[in-house]
């Protein structure tokens, strides 16, 4: 097996999931200059409701295709969570809109945490397995393999990647977006409804969250009530590491970190003669992304908001 | 002449400072209006006003029969008061094609949906937005820079972008802050052209200026504003010649 194509196929995927759930918190922080803490958790209550239909379905009707059962998971838990982007917004920040900063740092940690604690209720604190339901193929590629559930990942995460891109380019609300990101005063002056495109950027991002989540649970084959806020912190750390506020910077960092994580787990054991062992994956993503940042605090892709580059 | 703004006893305190006083005034469809008066009297204070982005302590203010006091900015903007700047503040990060199309917001409304899956409708929509942006872009002369970030554009043609994103919102009245600060004498009168341009075709048009040459060319009524007070109204000929207003720009010791 070729270690080398098989983590760069293995980084690839979990860099694009990390990119979805990286563009959500740049997006906000493009806008409102305002960081997101409770968006991991929007991922997480996008993987927790999906399984939920999932599994449900996968019970009552174990007939019916993996694909439909999975799109049907989707189908309930997108909507979800773009209320539930909406919802935040509109009680947890929105009334803090001209607050010092710190006050919706705060409600944004209270609120994921209260996000936790209601899936923890409703699902409880054991991990929740992915039904079987998926078609499990694999396929050789020069000596590394790529699984069906990578194929779709990878392909679904450019697809709306792509989407997104042409959404803010080349929309009539991207461009309300773009203008909001600049001057809010301005483009309410010039006619745009500045709360409803801020409203619009949550609905989307927790769009994009509750997909990366089902990605994820598919991908690792469970879910768990605290899964948010790991997979949040890598994906800021994404939007950060590329640039917060810079849409191919989220794209970008997304990737790289995913990259980095997969090496290092598949080298940081020879590189360290064994000491460290693959499970210090993690440390190490996060080691590179300090070293990134000591050099260039912008970030890669370096603009502070969207499309200000 | 029917009056298309009414401001009615508007009054504006910031702390302690009474930045307008009382200040009534009604501008007719098709004239173009001037509003004038040294630093500080209260000119773009009232813009602000009545551009919803400041809240009136009293009065009313009215644009045709809708009543625009503390409403919000889009919405003023969709009852059909424009503006532009003082201090231009375009989209920098935007082409100038661009700046012109959010202009177009207030008067269109398609969605993300129907841009992802490219509904006709949509599509039609865009197109015909385009097609008004690039025409506006010719109107104010500045065609050739339809696809430059705003920013990359010199001084002369940022000021007339900004008339052609206001003109894009397609406003019964236009309120230009200062349109020819910073221009030159040839800048100067092609911007006095494009605005009798606009009055001809119907606009009417409420106009800061400190180029006493331009305004008094120009408008067809004045008022003055002093210390947030109104203390002339009229023709140029007239408010000239008042010498509440002479004193107002020249001091109390010249009278």
């Amino acid at each position: 097996m070729d270690i080398f194509l098989q983590q760069l196929i293995n980084g690839l995927v979990l860099g694009s999931v990390y990119a979805l759930v990286a563009l959500g918190y740049t997006m906000v922080y493009g806008i409102l200059e305002l960081i997101n803490f409770a968006h991991g958790e929007i991922t997480m209550m996008g993987a927790m409701v999906s399984l939920a239909v999932i599994g449900a379905l996968a019970l009552a009707a174990p007939g019916l295709p993996g694909g439909v059962i999975l799109l049907a998971g989707l189908a309930v838990a997108i909507p979800v969570c773009m209320a539930l982007g909406m919802l935040i917004e509109r009680v947890a920040y929105r009334p803090l809109r001209n607050a010092p900063r710190l006050a919706p740092l705060i409600t944004a940690i209270g609120v994921s945490i209260i996000l936790q604690n209601i899936a923890m209720l409703i699902w409880g604190k054991q991990y929740i397995p992915f039904p079987p339901i998926l078609p499990q193929g694999r396929h050789d590629i020069l000596g590394a393999t790529i699984s069906d559930t990578q194929i779709a990942i990878l392909v679904l995460a450019v697809l709306i990647m792509l989407a997104l891109i042409l959404v803010v380019q080349k929309t009539r609300l991207g461009r309300a977006m773009r203008a909001t990101a600049q001057s809010r005063q301005v483009a309410s002056l010039m006619g745009v409804d500045v709360n409803r495109v801020i409203a619009s950027t949550f609905i989307i991002g927790s769009a994009l969250a509750a997909i990366a989540g089902v990605m994820v649970s598919a991908y690792y084959g469970l879910a768990h009530y605290y899964m948010g806020f790991l997979l949040g912190l890598k994906a800021f750390s994404a939007a950060v590491l590329g640039g917060i506020g810079n849409l191919g910077g989220a794209m970008l960092g997304g990737l790289l970190l995913g990259l980095i994580e997969s090496f290092g787990a598949g080298y940081i054991g020879d590189l360290t003669g064994g000491f460290l062992g693959s499970h210090y994956q993690d440390v190490f993503a996060f080691f590179v992304l300090i070293a990134v940042l000591v050099f260039r605090p912008q970030g890669l892709l370096g603009a502070r908001v969207v499309e200000r580059a | 002449m029917s009056a298309l703004l009414t401001v009615n006893g508007v009054s504006k305190a910031f702390g302690g400072l009474q930045a307008l006083s009382d200040i009534t005034l009604s501008v007719n469809t098709g004239e173009i209006f001037g509003l004038i008066g040294p630093n500080g009297a209260g000119k773009t204070t009232l813009f602000n006003t009545l551009t919803g982005l400041y809240t009136t302590d009293r009065g009313e203010i009215h644009l045709d029969q809708t009543r625009l006091d503390n409403r919000p900015p889009h919405r003023v903007l969709k009852a059909g008061l424009a503006r532009t700047f003082q201090n231009i503040r375009l989209f920098a990060e935007m082409t100038a094609l661009e700046n012109v199309l959010v202009g177009r917001h207030a008067r269109t409304k398609s969605g993300v949906i129907g841009a992802v899956l490219r509904l006709p409708a949509t599509r039609h929509e865009e197109a015909d937005s385009h097609d008004r942006a690039h025409a506006l872009l010719q109107r104010v002369g500045i065609a050739q820079h339809a696809n430059r970030l705003a920013k990359n554009l010199s001084y002369g043609d940022q000021r007339r972008l900004e008339i052609a994103r206001a003109l894009a919102t397609e406003p019964s009245l236009l309120a230009l802050d200062e349109p020819a600060a910073g221009m030159n004498p040839a800048e100067r009168s092609a911007l006095r052209e494009l605005l009798l341009q606009l009055q001809a075709d119907g606009l009417t048009l409420l106009l800061i200026e400190h180029d006493v040459k331009l305004v008094m060319g120009l408008c067809t009524r004045l008022a003055v504003l002093d210390y947030g007070v109104k203390i002339a109204e009229g023709t140029p000929d007239v408010v000239s010649r008042d010498p509440k207003v002479i004193a107002a720009y020249l001091g109390d010791e010249s009278i």
